[in-house]
């Protein structure tokens, strides 16, 4: 079993010279980038709706006791069931308990990327019961027992006529590999899940703490239809996602719309308060919703990474991160992939194990400019750095440093090692390409130029 | 001590340290104003016109890029030649609805049989039901939205069950922007909130598939919309 | 005025000419130009490992060492970022912050400085040849650097500039080139693509660690496009 770190490199390796995956990546972000800059474009002032939305999620999450506490207390008043979770277990066992109770078999599921990452529906099914997701996507990848590779795309990385042998091989039902076509089986088969299903389980994109609503992003109505049929309904959110009023919805929704998809707003954007209400003709008997900390307090509690609870996972970051266009999503190894990933997932599940995540960046800084709620992802990746080595250094790398910083501010040590360096060159060929050339790193791929027979500062002394 | 109070005590001793307001220098750490406006927000969203006129033609310009149907009619009557019109070229037998004075007189125009939703109905009947016209609470000039709630548009499933989904909103219910539909969302419903409303922008959609456009992934695969 | 230069370790052992450019240039516009004996190094390498404390060492010397300078010009974007935007972040907390907070006010890359300083934007030079302009993403997103080049090689006899279709890193990073291999290469390959796909003759730059990161995939796969530092082109003065 091979270490995280061990895991990404040698997936990483294997992904870059995949030029076809490349290429189908970068062709569907390209297409992406095309509509997300017409609806920004849109905007009266995109930077200045950027500032809002960030200085709205400041406030909810440097004020998150006052503002969790006004949303349970919301969705208490209409009926509705609030449970709390230190961790994914929790989550997992109070989700087993609820359906347990309610006697529910058949699960019908909307996408949630935190029950990914409390990998609920491997529980779920361990359990006994059926899980269906609902989302085509996810629906996809659940068929071919992958994860997702992308926050909001979990197909991206494959072709139609890979979904259709998935469908023909496990549905036994794929008349084509059109688009629209498989769509429709899709959409056959789901049916008759929501019919059925005895629980729904849904995420949530964001809480209204204000009123106690949670509101719920979508194009398919997938999640509408897990929401209006089953008698029992689960939410699973994070407690980071409170916004403070109803009326912020009114900047974030087509926030994430743009970044997210590039369109101006979602297909359905839903508030969902409570269970059937008296006099509503339909709806769950019972609404239960599962807050979840699970490492979230601890990244509170760093006041430097605080913002990167700001995240609304739309994944604009990802979409614009030149390592996630050749590495993909799945080589990330853990549910949050691109530079949030990288962010968050050493402070998550241990920065030891995980650091390597946030050395894997050139630190170009377009997932910061990109994020719409302004978290200064580059600069995280930075401090992740500079934690991970004053926690655990590498004792090399130390004695490197350490080493370098006289030769560097010596002018005598750095004319030697000018020279040294040139003289070394001349040696190089004879170990060039192979396993003991010290520049091996670059030179696999790379010509490196040749030490200037004068340096700058050779040349500057003479001139003197 | 319960969970709750185990992360609420997480969460308060986290705060007891600031974090840096977004957007000014390094050190500063209290905000200089209050949460933004709904006037904050306006001079950042995407502009809307003033006059009725350029709302309704705003909302035609989205409603015709999201593939939904926008129709405005001048009365009853043209409302309900159109209805019977949409019924023949689209060969309804049956349709579903709920109660409510648009909704009344659109299903005895059309003289189908018809499920009302009101008070219960059954969902396999909802399913073999190939259109749901409903009432709306807003339409969303910014955006081309319908806002539908589970009080006034016949509970959760008929605006998104029947394949096609077809909204009855009278002239004073177009709003301009979100803004202006959120605020009316709270003036009319207070403190009591239907279980469920819904922003619907176009027919049902997913790009899962290679990013090509599908309608109709698991909702309706048109939408409809009469202004009337 | 009198420019301090700061030639960093990389430009000063592989790329003399550019710094070389620069003194000219600046000596051309009636500037005294000096260059200390140490510092080689900005610190950055060992800053960007998370080595903070080993950064500072390299660093504190480049601070003394420009202390009384009277305006600091960087012949490098991403090592002009480390003292402008990342010593007083660096320095936060320590005796220096003052002076690194001193020394980043006063320090510009090289474009920055002739542009936005002096307000000269025609140096009388010639390059007749179609370029692009590749960004660093240093430039690009620390120093908010996009307009000042361009500036300057529209003011070029004879040059054509053609943008490529996307803005994105090139893949250097530092010592992510050494330690992520095949990503750094991939995300190169795809630049070159993009500069290839100008028709170009020459990639422009105000990075030579970008440039040295191209050019080396490029004459490894025996392709045609040259790489050439900004200060180079605006110091040609002959047609070449």
């Amino acid at each position: 079993m091979n270490s995280p770190a061990t895991q990404f490199k040698h997936d990483a390796v294997r992904l870059t010279a995949d030029r076809r995956h490349r290429q189908i990546i970068n062709t569907a972000l390209d297409k992406y980038a095309v509509k997300r800059d017409e609806k920004k474009g849109l905007f009266q002032d995109w930077l200045g709706a950027r500032q809002l939305a960030a200085e709205t999620k400041w406030e909810a999450v440097n004020h998150l006791d006052r503002y969790l506490d006004q949303f349970v207390r919301g969705l208490e008043a209409r009926g509705a069931k609030v449970h709390w979770a230190s961790t994914g277990e929790q989550a997992r066992d109070l989700i087993l308990g609820i359906l347990k109770a309610r006697n529910a078999r058949t699960v019908v599921k909307s996408k949630a990327m935190t029950a990914e990452e409390i990998h609920l529906n491997q529980a779920l099914e361990k359990a006994g019961h059926t899980v269906v997701e609902s989302d085509l996507g996810e629906f996809i990848v659940q068929l071919r027992g992958e994860p997702p590779y992308h926050i909001v795309f979990p197909a991206m990385h494959l072709t139609r006529s890979e979904i259709q042998e998935t469908f023909q091989q496990k549905l036994g039902d794929a008349p084509s590999d059109n688009p629209e076509e498989l769509t429709m089986v899709a959409r056959r088969v789901l049916r008759q899940k929501y019919l059925q299903a005895d629980a729904g389980i849904t995420g949530a994109n964001f809480a209204v703490a204000d009123l106690g609503l949670i509101s719920l992003t979508e194009n398919e109505g997938n999640a509408r239809l897990t929401a209006a049929l089953p008698r029992t309904m689960i939410t699973l959110l994070g407690i980071e996602k409170v916004v403070p009023r109803l009326e912020d919805l009114a900047l974030f929704l087509p926030m994430l719309a743009t970044v997210g998809a590039g369109q101006l707003i979602s297909g359905y954007n839903t508030l969902y308060g409570g269970p059937r209400q008296p006099g509503e003709p339909d709806g769950p008997e019972e609404f239960h919703v599962v807050l979840l900390d699970n490492h979230r307090t601890a990244l509170l509690a760093d006041a430097e990474q605080r913002d990167t609870l700001h995240c609304i996972r739309c994944g604009a970051c990802l979409n614009v991160c030149p390592i996630y266009r050749n590495i993909g999503g799945h080589s990330y190894g853990t549910t949050y992939c691109g530079p949030i990933g990288a962010v968050i997932t050493p402070n998550l599940r241990g920065l030891q194990d995980w650091k390597h995540l946030s050395y894997s960046s050139s630190l170009c800084g377009a997932c910061t400019e990109a994020c719409p709620v302004g978290i200064n992802l580059h600069h995280h990746l930075l401090q992740n750095r500079r934690n991970a080595s004053r926690q655990k250094p590498s004792w090399w790398q130390k004695l490197a440093f350490q080493a370098f910083a006289p030769m560097a501010n010596c002018r005598v040590l750095w004319s030697l090692v000018t020279k040294v360096g040139r003289a070394g060159q001349k040696l190089h060929p004879l170990v060039l390409g192979t396993r003991l050339d010290p520049a091996y790193a670059w030179t696999q791929t790379r010509d490196l130029p040749p030490i200037a027979k004068t340096s700058f500062k050779e040349w500057w002394r003479h001139r003197l | 001590m319960s969970e709750r109070d185990s992360i609420f005590a997480r969460v308060r001793e986290a705060l007891t340290v600031t974090a840096p307001f977004p957007g000014l220098p390094h050190d500063a750490t209290r905000p200089p104003r209050e949460l933004p406006t709904a006037a904050d927000h306006r001079r950042v969203l995407p502009a809307v016109g003033a006059s009725l006129a350029e709302r309704v033609a705003l909302f035609a310009k989205n409603a015709a890029e999201l593939r939904a149907d926008f129709k405005v009619v001048a009365d009853g009557d043209e409302l309900a030649t159109e209805l019977r019109r949409l019924r023949d070229a689209e060969g309804w037998t049956r349709l579903a609805s709920h109660r409510g004075s648009l909704t009344d007189s659109a299903c005895a125009t059309l003289g189908l049989p018809v499920l009302l939703t009101d008070g219960g109905y059954d969902k396999h009947e909802l399913e073999t039901c190939p259109v749901g016209i409903t009432e709306c609470d807003a339409l969303v000039a910014q955006t081309g939205s319908v806002v539908v709630t589970s009080r006034t548009a016949g509970g959760r499933a008929l605006s998104v069950l029947p394949p096609h989904h077809v909204a009855l909103a009278r002239r004073d219910q177009l709003v301009a922007d979100l803004p202006e539909a959120l605020a009316r969302l709270r003036a009319r419903y207070g403190a009591d909130f239907p279980s469920m409303i819904s922003f619907i922008t176009g027919p049902s959609r997913t790009g899962d598939i290679e990013r090509i456009l599908v309608l109709g992934a698991h909702g309706p695969k048109k939408l409809t919309i009469f202004l009337a | 005025m009198t420019v301090t230069l700061f030639i960093p370790c990389f430009v000063d052992l592989f790329y003399p000419q550019v710094g070389m450019a620069m003194v000219r240039i600046l000596e051309k516009l009636g500037h005294r130009v000096v260059c200390p004996d140490a510092p080689a190094c900005c610190g950055q390498p060992a800053f960007n490992t998370g080595y903070w404390d080993e950064s500072r060492d390299v660093a504190v010397r480049v601070l003394e060492q420009f202390r009384d300078a009277e305006v600091v010009v960087i012949a490098s974007g991403s090592c002009g970022a480390m003292v402008k935007m990342f010593y007083p972040e660096l320095f936060a907390g320590t005796p220096q912050e003052g002076l690194a907070r001193q020394v980043s006010a006063k320090c510009f890359e090289f474009a920055q400085f002739l542009v936005d300083q002096l307000g000269v934007t025609d140096l009388g030079a010639q390059f007749p040849h179609k370029v692009t302009y590749h960004d660093g993403c240093h430039s690009l997103r620390e120093m908010d650097i996009h307009e000042a080049p361009r500036k300057l090689l529209q003011r070029i006899q004879g040059l054509e500039l053609v943008e490529m279709s996307q803005t994105i890193c090139c893949g250097f990073g530092g010592t992510f080139s050494a330690k992520f291999p095949m990503i750094s290469t991939a995300m190169g390959e795809v630049k070159c693509d993009l500069a290839a796909q100008t028709g170009v003759e020459y990639i422009v730059s105000s990075d030579s660690s970008c440039l040295m990161h191209i050019q080396g995939l490029i004459d490894r796969r025996k392709g045609r496009l040259k790489t050439i530092h900004l200060a180079e082109v605006l110091a040609m003065t002959a047609v070449r």
